[in-house]
């Protein structure tokens, strides 16, 4: 391994420059305030956790956490999801506090890559989680919010689509029994393996009509009909209870003015393989990963004993960001160059623009160098500039 | 309706039988398609454009979303590992993954080597069939190495064995059977659902009706 160069740095990492830090932040600020007025509180937690409590509670890959090993040998992560920190938190500094909880976070998550680049390891997700709620209402608010906040930060068109892992597991392990047989069609629909699905489903020794069940299910995919396509493919009591409960879902949603952008899809899985639920992600068109993704995850608080339903989501700011397009900062910038026998003139001048609101830099004019490159960067530059008082030139 | 989808083909092999498959399936493509050097080429009428790509990077731009959908060797698919659904299976490019060495070789090694274009493939394939072996990348003519010494055994794809046997290569033992395959990025998949599945099924049509007839 070579000596790194001054200007690099590990892979994945990235800077983020004033105007890009600008935009992150307005964005940011409008999500935070539309989940602070549906009530949940932010809260932070540490970046470094144990690799045996929340590096393992958490869904992510095991080489793709970040781990160091602290003073006295324990191997530490950097947290790889939000998720699992607040599990942790809500069984541990929140744990008389009593059920409903609705907490939200904006943290910067990371996640090592290690195939190339194109993909950052470092980066800041915008979340909620409602603990101890098992019900529909639950999960409407949680859709509705993530719906909502995508429409206020002026994402055009963008489309969210729900699965729900419980009715697809019922369905398998109705057809194929609780063995292995399930486990492995469960493996090819978690890889996105149709091909490898559908071929191995038509060697399973089954009758045609459940084999026509297993196939139907890649094609479940669409609007609110698909449910009761979905219906016709006789689940079991746990399915249809699925089902009942989506149809719920959608019904709450209509009434939060939320389901124009909801499809249904069975088809679709997380990578966080503690959701147990309904599972969501909401896509941007011309963004090829989702730009919002959540679901409902009802078995992680009892790792850290605090046994409860939940549910979440999480804003991936940087996909949302560039889903977003390039949008005008639109503060004015204001520059006062002063000489310093005017300074007093200045000063009051860059006080009462800052007090409409306006960002001013003041610079004294023989600090620079290249007077015409500078003042590029403003939208207005008042000279205060000799000793004649009151004159701009 | 009117949004145009990006598809990835792979150039070489794949390309002149996977262009077929497309007109068959009623997607009417420029003639100059097979001609041209261009690497971007517009199918207005089709509602498609093409990016042309080497056949081992068609999943990469599916997965990043500069591509919609693409055509892909299982092969590629099994080294790449990409996040990408396979939708269909498209029959075309039959061939198989492989290992091959010299007859009668010395393979009880301590430290087997493999030569492969596959490395994933490779490394994965003998962890399964629980040996420790030392895999080294090559970018082609992969029979070299076991004539010059440079590997024990060689990972590739076969489709007549006309290149093992003109080397005086045996195959030792089959991988897994090897087709193009129809993917798709997960995004894109929700966000142009109705194309992507007319898309899907114009070919699932061909591909089925095809497998009637032979």
């Amino acid at each position: 391994m070579s000596k790194p160069f001054v200007f690099e740095k590990p892979a994945g990492m990235r800077d983020t420059l004033p105007a890009f830090y600008q935009k992150n932040e307005d964005i940011k600020n409008t999500i935070k305030k539309e989940m602070e007025s549906w009530g949940y509180q932010f809260i932070q937690t540490p970046t470094l956790e144990y690799h045996e409590t929340v590096g393992e509670a958490s869904a992510i890959l095991d080489q793709q956490l970040f781990k160091l090993l602290d003073m006295e040998g324990k191997t530490l992560v950097l947290r790889p999801d939000m998720t699992a920190p607040i599990a942790r938190v809500v069984s541990s500094s929140m744990k008389n506090v009593a059920y409903p909880l609705r907490l939200a976070y904006s943290s910067p998550v990371f996640r090592a890559q290690q195939r190339e680049g194109g993909r950052p390891a470092e980066f800041e997700q915008v979340g909620i989680e409602l603990i101890g709620e098992g019900t529909s209402s639950a999960e409407a608010e949680a859709l509705a919010l993530m719906t909502e906040v995508i429409k206020k930060s002026g994402v055009q068109s963008f489309t969210v689509a729900v699965g729900h892992i419980g009715f697809v597991q019922e369905l398998l392990a109705d057809i194929l029994g609780n063995d292995n047989r399930a486990a492995e069609l469960l493996r090819y629909l978690n890889e996105k393996n149709y091909v490898g699905y559908t071929s191995h489903v038509k060697e399973l020794p089954l009758s045609s009509i459940d084999t026509q069940r297993l196939l139907k299910l890649l094609d479940l995919r669409g609007g609110i009909e698909v449910l009761d396509e979905a219906s016709r493919l006789a689940p079991n009591t746990k399915g249809q209870q699925a089902l009942e409960e989506l149809k719920t879902l959608y019904k709450l949603l209509q009434d939060y003015d939320a389901a124009q952008n909801i499809v249904f899809d069975f088809t679709l899985f997380s990578h966080m393989s503690y959701y147990t639920g309904i599972v969501f992600e909401g896509y941007a068109a011309g963004i090829g990963a989702p730009i919002a993704s959540g679901g409902r995850y009802d078995d992680l608080l009892s790792r850290f004993d605090r046994k409860a339903p939940a549910i979440g989501f999480a804003i991936r700011m940087d996909y949302f960001i560039e889903a977003l397009g390039s949008k005008n900062d639109s503060t004015k910038k204001d520059c006062i160059l002063f000489t310093p026998e005017r300074r007093k003139e200045a000063l009051q001048l860059a006080k009462s623009k800052r007090a409409e609101g306006g960002n001013v830099v003041m610079q004294d004019l023989s600090g620079v160098r290249n007077v015409d490159e500078f003042s590029k960067r403003f939208d207005e530059i008042h000279y205060l500039i000799g000793s004649q008082q009151g004159e701009d030139l | 309706m009117n949004t145009v989808l990006t598809m990835a083909m792979p150039k070489g092999r794949i390309f002149e039988e996977a262009v077929d498959l497309l007109r068959q399936a009623g997607y009417p493509l420029p003639p100059e398609f097979e001609e041209s050097r261009k690497l971007i080429i517009d199918a207005p009428e089709a509602g498609l454009r093409f990016i042309l790509a080497k056949p081992m990077d068609v999943p990469t731009y599916v997965e990043h979303g500069v591509a919609d959908i693409g055509i892909a060797g299982k092969d590629v698919m099994l080294e790449e590992e990409r996040d990408v659904y396979e939708v269909l299976d498209l029959k075309i490019s039959a061939c198989y993954l492989a290992v091959a060495g010299l007859p009668g070789g010395n393979y009880q090694k301590v430290a087997p080597k493999i030569a492969s274009k596959y490395p994933n493939v490779a490394s994965h394939y003998f962890r399964e069939q629980g040996q420790q072996v030392e895999v080294i990348k090559l970018n082609g003519s992969i029979e070299l190495a076991p004539l010059i010494g440079l590997a024990d055994r060689i990972v590739d794809i076969v489709s007549t064995g006309r290149t093992l046997k003109e080397n005086g290569l045996v195959e030792l033992e089959k991988i897994a059977d090897i087709t193009s395959r129809l993917i798709v990025n997960p995004a894109s998949y929700r966000l142009h659902a109705m194309r992507i599945n007319e898309l899907v099924e114009r070919m699932r049509k061909l591909v089925e009706n095809k497998g009637d007839v032979q």
